[in-house]
């Protein structure tokens, strides 16, 4: 089976005045229909960076993106235009993501409008039904995004993310910016969606916990490298990669009696500037070698559908 | 029993706004102990960083006031000190550390100025002996190199170095008490861990009480002794953390233990949600403020408030319904 979205090789760089700054550098990932994958690091991973590269916001340098099988990376806009509906994004801001002076009907209008779908009657009872699926009163789209709190702004994004009906959903931390009560509802939501929409998502979080919670598949991404992939049960009870370890233990655990030996990383996050020599890693891992210097360590399968990019992996 | 460092009693802060009066605290009583740490924690607007401020009296007024009560520090109320006196408090005997580390660092001044200049506020040293105790301070906060990052500014430092330069400005002078709000909201996993395991570590040693303040049960759960739930302006229930965690009382504690994803629930599992949404404080609902979003609320919560009052051991809960419950 053909995955819905396949990236290879990926590399996307930024030119900057210092350098050049490799934020995906030479990365793999599929993600199936109907399947959600977790995209788990630190800020200035890669993570976002690749999630927007899917949508071909950002442009790579060299690998393919592949979207049912046909290679996007080179398709020019207008060749890529139909093809954007199957991928849509939500963002994590919801009071930048939204436009302040339209109405929420005209801002889930405005892709149908671009993408030239339906006639105006058919278009206000197709916002009324989006609005109606992420638990809005569709009285509502005469109001404006600063009229709506927080969460209910989100649902907003959700809506207009739903809009072109689409086969994959990029989702870049769509509850950091929400309080604990709310953010149960949104993720609740995501989930109804997902099951009743046969949706697929490439979920991207900081957040261990959360991102555990809602994956099938969860990749483990450190300064534009994926450093281990696998399902979610393996992944948070077999972590294999040192990094993955040390993330899992600094999540604060919400129970005083797990006294859990914290692994407690030391050191900073190196610059994507200049990465460290060999593995990445190397510089905060509590287990590196000199071969680790040496070598740059490859995402190597060491069980079916649990790769790691460690040397002393096993 | 001797007296406890912080006593907070019946503190009352509204902001007078064109739409109307927020309470933004409302009756808030508290204490901390030297040594111990006391987690304040509730969602955004509950009042939680309004309360760290009013303690410090760093309210901008106006439109905001502290109206009511009573903050007892080392024998003496606060709220009764001229600014002169306040100002001999602040930095001294009470450090604070707020949540983004880069606007609490001045950009144009090197690191150990800015700990020097703290320093030197309260203690009649030359400026070379402050310096020398701000290479010593980010020594204590295991900032490797003190002696080069001592002179460098801000922006040359990581989020994480920058937080840990703000935790040695606020330990410049031993305080008894430190008042981190937020402390590691706008830093990553690992580098929060380091940040949390530091405050935790600097607690015991210099014996401090400490009020953190967190939208993180996690962080509560794995670093305070005591917590203190707020909801709209008021404390809805106070424990320690063992007792809270194992069997929270108040139904807006119990959802907020519910809603959050844990390792190991299946991801098939709904998450509980609470519903509805936090109520603004210039429109607070008669009686108790969670009851409209409350499963359990009885007629009784909509007509009049409960108050916070013991149940138990060390234990307070401000809900009719759970008070109910503990009796029968």
């Amino acid at each position: 089976m053909t995955p819905l979205v396949s990236v290879s090789g990926l590399e996307i760089h930024f030119p900057t005045r210092h350098g050049t700054v490799r934020a995906v550098d030479g990365v793999d990932l599929e993600v199936n229909a109907a399947e959600t994958v977790g995209l788990v690091g630190e800020s200035g991973c890669g993570k976002t960076t690749l999630g927007k590269s899917i949508l071909r916001l950002v442009n790579p340098i060299t690998g393919s993106i592949r979207l049912n099988g046909i290679e996007i990376s080179t398709m020019t806009r207008s060749e890529l235009r139909p093809l954007r509906r199957q991928v849509q994004m939500i963002f994590q801001d919801p009071y930048a993501s939204l436009n302040p002076r339209h109405s929420v009907g005209r801002i889930l209008e405005e892709p149908l409008i671009v993408h030239r779908i339906g006639t105006p009657a058919q278009r206000r009872e197709r916002v009324a039904w989006l609005m109606s699926k992420v638990g809005l009163r569709p009285d509502a789209a005469r109001r404006h995004p600063h009229e709506f709190s927080g969460g209910q702004r989100q649902r907003i994004g959700i809506a207009r993310a739903l809009a072109l009906e689409p086969k994959l959903i990029v989702c870049d931390e769509p509850v950091s910016a929400l309080d604990v009560s709310v953010r149960a509802q949104v993720i609740n939501l995501l989930a109804d969606l997902r099951k009743e929409l046969g949706l697929a998502y490439l979920f991207i979080s900081h957040d261990l916990s959360v991102v555990e919670h809602v994956s099938d598949r969860i990749a483990v991404m450190y300064l534009g490298r994926i450093v281990e992939l696998a399902d979610r049960a393996t992944l948070w009870t077999k972590p294999l990669h040192p990094y993955t370890q040390a993330l899992i233990s600094a999540v604060p655990v919400p129970d005083p009696k797990s006294a859990t030996r914290r692994l407690i990383l030391e050191g900073d996050l190196p610059s994507p500037l200049n990465p460290p020599s060999g593995c990445r890693f190397r510089t905060r891992c509590p287990i590196a070698t000199e071969l680790c210097a040496r070598e740059d360590p490859a995402l190597r399968t060491l069980a079916p559908g649990h790769q790691v990019a460690c040397h002393h992996a096993s | 029993m001797s007296m406890p460092l912080l006593k907070v009693n019946d503190l009352r802060t509204h902001f007078f706004t064109r739409d109307g009066v927020a309470k933004a605290v409302d009756g808030v009583s508290f204490s901390v102990e030297a040594g111990e740490m006391l987690a304040l924690v509730g969602e955004s607007g509950c009042g939680k960083s309004v309360t760290a401020f009013s303690i410090l009296r760093l309210i901008a007024d106006p439109p905001g006031r502290i109206v009511g009560g009573e903050i007892m520090f080392e024998g003496r109320d606060l709220l009764k000190l001229s600014d002169t006196e306040m100002r001999a408090i602040r930095g001294d005997r009470i450090g604070m550390i707020f949540q983004d580390p880069m606007t609490s660092l001045n950009p144009v001044f090197t690191i150990g100025e800015q700990i020097a200049e703290a320093v030197s506020m309260h203690r009649p040293v030359s400026r070379k002996a402050a310096l020398a105790r701000a290479v010593e301070l980010l020594e204590l906060v295991k900032i490797p190199d003190p002696h080069r990052r001592v002179q460098e500014y801000p922006h040359r430092l990581s989020g994480g170095m920058r937080q840990r330069a703000v935790i040695a400005m606020a330990l410049a002078c031993e305080p008894a008490l430190l008042i981190a709000d937020e402390p590691t909201t706008a830093l990553d996993v690992t580098i929060q861990a380091q940040v949390l395991e530091l405050i935790s570590e600097l607690k015991d040693r210099l014996g401090m009480g400490v009020i953190i303040i967190t939208h993180d049960l996690g962080i509560v759960a794995q670093h305070a002794k005591r917590v203190a739930v707020m909801y709209a302006g008021r404390i809805v229930e106070q424990a320690d953390v063992g007792a809270l965690f194992q069997r929270p009382l108040h139904p807006y504690t119990q959802g907020l233990l519910a809603s959050i994803p844990r390792p190991h629930v299946k991801s098939t599992d709904r998450l509980t949600e609470i519903p509805g949404m936090v109520p603004s404080l210039n429109d607070m609902p008669a009686g108790c403020s969670f009851a409209p979003r409350c499963p359990r609320a009885i007629e009784r919560c909509k007509a009049s408030a409960p108050t916070l009052d013991p149940v138990g051991n060390a234990r307070k809960v401000a809900c009719f319904v759970a008070r109910q419950e503990l009796a029968a």
